[in-house]
């Protein structure tokens, strides 16, 4: 799993840059994210913009990683693909997340995490 | 009864056999997709056809196969009501030897939110005529998938 990290203001940016959130990551990507999330801030925004597929396995993953962070610390996501977005209207959870169109530009450079 | 009596071995149709593995089924996909690529002009078709087959084949690698690995057999055929599609295993049967309702549950807080379930509620909202049997220690799965449907959720 690859993701690239940049702050936006108080904001973590993390940018997935695999192609797939699926089965066969759906565990890797929420350890990766586990790590991620270690850096402080005050929400955690996730770019899926490069993400051109994820089924209920890599939906379960976003949750787990939701619940993974404390209520004042939400996790948003950006850049929905298509398909991506079809799976989250169909399981309602379009109405869980904030979901922005695109991801805010980053105010500092970032860091690769190659887990 | 057979699950299906429209899918018949000859050659009008789609097959792959392949093992049950999460990276398989990646492939799997791949090659579907390509495959079908000129029977699903439009893209939200196409992405209809990915997520019902992704769910269904992954239901068959972490239960069905979830004691051991073992082989999947999938069959496509193109039809003017839309892709038929069937999918067998020698996994274990289905609980009940029935298909899960794939219901959403509603909790009060995100912290109750499941972080599974979703995949039955996909392949129920995204496919027609889906039927289950389990025959001769094989489990058949049959369903269509409409071409240029939209949503049928609100």
């Amino acid at each position: 799993m690859e993701m690239r990290t940049e702050r936006h203001g108080g904001a973590l940016l993390v940018h997935v840059a695999d192609a797939r959130i699926d089965a066969a990551v759906a565990i890797r990507f929420k350890d990766a994210m586990r790590d991620v999330i270690m850096e402080p801030s005050d929400r955690v925004i996730l770019d899926l913009s490069q993400v051109a597929f994820l089924d209920s396995s890599g939906l379960g993953a976003v949750v787990a990683v939701m619940k993974m962070l404390p209520p004042d610390r939400p996790l948003e996501l950006a850049g929905l693909t298509p398909t991506v977005e079809k799976v989250f209207r169909l399981t309602r959870m379009d109405r869980v997340f904030t979901i922005h169109p695109e991801a805010p530009v980053a105010t500092d450079p970032g860091r690769l995490h190659a887990l | 009864m057979p699950c299906d009596p429209r899918i018949t071995p000859d050659g009008a149709e789609l097959q792959l056999v392949f093992d049950s593995d999460p990276f398989a089924v990646r492939r799997a996909l791949a090659a579907l997709t390509t495959g079908l690529a000129p029977h699903l002009p439009v893209p939200t078709d196409r992405d209809t056809v990915e997520i019902v087959l992704a769910e269904v084949l992954n239901n068959v690698v972490e239960h069905a196969y979830r004691a051991g690995p073992g082989r999947i057999e999938l069959r496509i055929r193109p039809t003017a009501e839309g892709l038929i599609c069937a999918i067998a295993d020698h996994g274990l049967p289905m609980p009940g030897g029935m298909l899960p309702q794939g219901l959403l549950s509603t909790p009060a807080t995100t912290d109750s939110l499941p972080e599974g379930g979703y995949g039955w509620h996909l392949i129920r909202m995204l496919s027609q005529d889906l039927c289950y049997c389990r025959d001769r220690g094989r489990n058949c799965l049959s369903f269509r998938l409409a071409r240029t449907q939209s949503a049928p959720f609100q």
